[in-house]
């Protein structure tokens, strides 16, 4: 057991309310955790889960509302306060810091820090620590050398070296393979089992927290709506306070054959932005009507082939053949190969975010006419007409079409992105985390325009971390792991362990 | 004007009014350096006001101060369209003066409209290609392009100088190495009515056709989509070298031809009178006016102004000369930390109830 350490202790959030502007954030949100439990929060994006946590963790100060840490309400202005008082979280992307050692990581987090360090103390304290802990993290790698289920344990031991007691995990599994994630939330489970610890975990994901959390709760538009026990409120239940009255849209049924080979990518690498080798060697063909799949943990060199592929990043090597012709990324061909992408992130990749909705929907045909006379002349005016009609059409929520594409909420933004891709003709469209960070509702709709591009004969490249999506839309799945493609399967008949082996490396 | 037409009101407002808050407060703090020698404030800017547009003395000498200012600020506000910061508005007029004496030197005995087109000719491209470099070197070697073209205001300063000490110096010029005049035949007329010569209006001329070239023409606005976001750019095949040499050189060109008009319009020669600091102060011109170019013309003239004002307090409150460059860089320090402002401001009547 650890010795000597402080008690774990539970959390009572009271009629929290916070506001952002005209905003609503939480609306008197009131959550008991009790200690040594594990308890989820569920809710789609934008419910406000991150903003509760974050209230929690001092980050924010909620406008109204009490946080009760054991039985003292305690006002917690400052990250440095909840850690004080024993609070840790664990954020969805690693914060350890890549070219230090795991040891130096541990010793970083520290509140107080002398002048000069006693290197021998503080590797002997780390060594007792690690005795008393039922599993171990290399402590003389530097950080950037562990795998990501490796650095998820890190960052949870770093915490519980720091003295914390009560965790908050935000979205842990995210970027862990399916193996990885079992491993570590059975390991969080035990010790909330043995008492040392208490676990708050923000997740979307319904079926870890049936089959690890003790209790649930559901947050939905700011408003805690339900939760329980989870031996007593069971998933149908949990998804259905998750979304309310929201219309889901149902995905459209898989039909057509796949016809000709469009897209043939042949030996394919790309550096990343260090010069190192980030993909290699990659050949998929994706036939017309056909959705491929690629998936991946995050950081296995997808980022580098899906930006080789939309025109962001030279490849270093191999060749693209769209419908037989050697394609470039160059502005002609991709109008003449109807060659479209939905890359990650659309704010950051495919829009500017000062322009106008109108303006980042005539972006791919602003040269041609109507909106362009001669290849030169350009008449602004002629490009509300036509953002108009997408706008509609796609149902895009803007107060105008000359508001800056920046101001619309996440679901909106890939709304035009998807608009103005899909819009026309589609022979090939490659896709990127078309989904992350949006509602549920979104995220059905984005689905079903995907499948529906594919019935109408795109070939589609679907590149993606969440392997629900995955195995939902596409025909054929390859793995990506270390920058290669390690395995292919026909969707209908893989499984997720074969596939999560693979994405591990194994 | 059909382009602010398309922000919300509130950008609009922001966009003048910061400048603005900044060029008033600045001029506080004018008034203040100069309370310490001993000048009432109320008095400096009544005389600032008099000296810069107080008769039509006073505002022709603003204009003609104005004019290389509408071209030089260009080299700054063009290529901030595609997010870069270039400085080197100097070197490109140091550089087109040059130019555009060797052509007249070399055409020297045709007819004056054909060598006057030369000259032009030869200073819009010396320029061009100058600051052109800056886009090279940015896009293909990833210099950073306000250490580049500030570097090469020294180059040309320097290059000038070797070849107006050197090759080109006219035996005559003594105790001033200069390059011969270009004779009166060539120089630039005034503007009839006025004593402004003609290159203020190709600078008004000039501010109104890249304005014209940014907001209307297919090649403006895909050189905002890279400034606005350069990968989403890539993501839609906009060729980005291209539109960064051509922006650039266009940047270029445009100082390059104000030098010409100061060879043609005002020295008749190029020699060491050229290197002023109107390239410097284009940049604060171009600044103030939020890199817009239209914005630039009535920047200019205010900066005109104070810079022609500054012969009437040397005269009557016994401020040296270089009094106005204090105000030029007191403007410039409060431009600067005025940007902090932008989207922080809460305007009464823009806000929700």
């Amino acid at each position: 057991m650890l010795d000597p350490t402080p008690p774990t202790f539970g959390i009572e959030a009271i009629s929290v309310t916070k506001r952002f502007g005209g905003f609503t954030a939480l609306d008197q949100v009131s959550l008991r955790v009790r200690p040594g439990s594990f308890h989820a929060l569920l809710g789609e994006n934008g419910a406000g889960k991150s903003t509760l946590v974050k209230c929690i963790m001092g980050y924010y100060r909620a406008d109204a509302g009490e946080i009760i840490l054991g039985d003292q309400q305690q006002v917690i202005d400052s990250p440095r306060t909840a850690h004080e008082l024993g609070l840790g979280m664990v954020y969805q992307h690693f914060t350890l810091v890549p070219s230090m050692t795991v040891a130096e990581n541990f010793v970083l987090g520290k509140t107080r820090l002398p002048a000069v360090l006693n290197w021998r103390e503080e590797l002997a304290r780390l060594e007792a620590f690690f005795a008393a802990m039922p599993f171990r993290v290399p402590l003389d790698v530097p950080a950037s050398g562990l795998a990501a289920g490796e650095k998820q344990k890190a960052e949870i031991t770093k915490q519980l070296y720091l003295g914390r007691r009560f965790l908050i995990l935000d979205e842990p599994t995210s970027v862990l393979t399916p193996n990885e994630a079992d491993e570590m939330l059975g390991l969080l489970k035990r010790m909330t089992r043995d008492g040392r610890l208490t676990v708050l975990m923000i997740t979307h994901k319904l079926r870890e927290v049936m089959a690890f959390a003790d209790e649930v709760s559901v947050l939905r538009r700011g408003r805690h709506v339900g939760g329980g026990r989870v031996g007593e409120i069971g998933p149908r239940e949990c998804a259905e306070l998750m979304l309310g009255n929201a219309e889901i849209r149902r995905l459209t049924d898989r039909g057509g054959v796949p016809g000709a080979p469009m897209l043939e990518i042949a030996g394919l690498s790309a550096d990343d932005d260090r010069g190192h080798p980030a993909c290699r060697g990659i050949d998929v063909t994706v036939r017309a009507g056909e959705i491929v799949g690629i998936a991946g943990v995050s950081g296995n060199g997808q980022r580098e082939l899906v930006e080789a592929l939309d025109g962001q990043r030279p490849p270093s090597g191999g060749t693209i053949r769209v419908h037989g012709k050697l394609y470039h990324a160059r502005r002609d061909e991709m109008h003449d190969a109807r060659f479209y992408c939905l890359p990650e992130e659309p704010l950051r990749n495919a829009c500017v975010a000062s322009m106008s909705v109108a303006e980042n929907l005539v972006m791919r045909d602003f040269d041609r006419p109507p909106f362009a006379f001669g290849g030169w002349w350009l008449r602004p005016s002629s490009f509300r007409a036509a953002a108009a009609r997408l706008v509609e059409r796609y149902r895009v929520k803007t107060s105008s079409l000359d508001a800056p594409i920046g101001t619309l909420s996440g679901g909106n933004v890939q709304r035009c992105v998807l608009a103005r891709e899909l819009g026309g003709e589609v022979a090939v469209l490659v896709v990127a985390n078309p989904c992350f960070g949006l509602d549920m509702a979104a995220v059905a709709e984005i689905h079903a325009q995907l499948m529906e591009a594919r019935n109408r004969g795109a070939a589609i490249l679907l590149v993606s971390e969440d392997l629900d999506e995955l195995l939902e839309l596409s025909d054929r799945i390859f793995v990506m792991f270390n920058g290669r493609l390690v395995h292919e399967a026909a969707a209908a008949t893989t499984d997720r362990v074969a596939i999560g082996r693979h994405m591990a490396g194994h | 004007m059909p382009v602010l037409a398309a922000k919300p009101a509130g950008a609009i407002v922001e966009a003048i009014l910061i400048p603005a808050l900044a060029l008033v407060t600045a001029l506080l703090l004018f008034g203040v350096f100069c309370a310490f020698r001993g000048v009432a404030p109320f008095e400096l800017y009544a005389l600032m006001f008099q000296g810069g547009f107080g008769s039509w003395f006073s505002w022709q000498n603003t204009l003609i101060r104005a004019a290389p200012l509408l071209l030089t600020a260009l080299c700054t506000a063009l290529p901030a369209q595609l997010g870069m910061v270039v400085i080197g508005g100097e070197g490109a007029f140091v550089l087109g003066g040059l130019a555009a004496a060797s052509a007249a030197i070399a055409l020297h005995g045709a007819a004056p409209l054909a060598v006057q087109l030369a000259m032009a000719a030869a200073g819009l491209l010396a320029g061009g290609l100058w600051i052109a470099m800056v886009g090279a070197l940015r896009q293909y070697r990833g210099v950073n392009e306000t250490i580049s073209s500030l570097l090469l205001v020294y180059i040309a300063i320097a290059l000038l100088n070797h070849l107006v000490e050197g090759p080109l110096r006219d035996p005559g010029s003594l105790n001033k190495p200069s390059t011969p005049p270009i004779g009166d035949a060539y120089m630039l007329a005034n503007i009839p009515g006025t004593e402004v010569h003609w290159g203020f209006a190709f600078g008004v001329v000039v501010c109104v056709l890249a304005y014209v070239l940014i907001h209307h023409t297919v090649f403006g606005f895909s050189a905002r989509v890279v400034g606005g976001n350069a990968r989403a750019a890539k993501v839609v095949g906009l060729p980005i070298g291209r539109l960064v040499l051509g922006i650039t050189f266009l940047a270029g060109a445009a100082p390059g031809l104000a030098g010409m008009v100061e060879v043609a319009a005002v020295d008749g020669q190029a020699n060491g009178t050229l290197v002023a600091g109107y390239g410097y102060t284009g940049i604060l011109v171009s600044f103030l006016a939020r890199h817009h170019p239209l914005g630039i013309i009535p920047v200019a003239i205010l900066m005109g102004g104070i810079s022609a004002s500054g012969g009437l307090l040397q005269r009557r409150l016994g401020l040296p000369d270089a009094a106005t460059l204090v105000l030029q860089g007191t403007v410039f320090m409060c431009l600067l930390g005025s940007e902090v402002l932008h989207g922080r401001l809460s305007l009464p009547r823009l806000q929700r109830a």
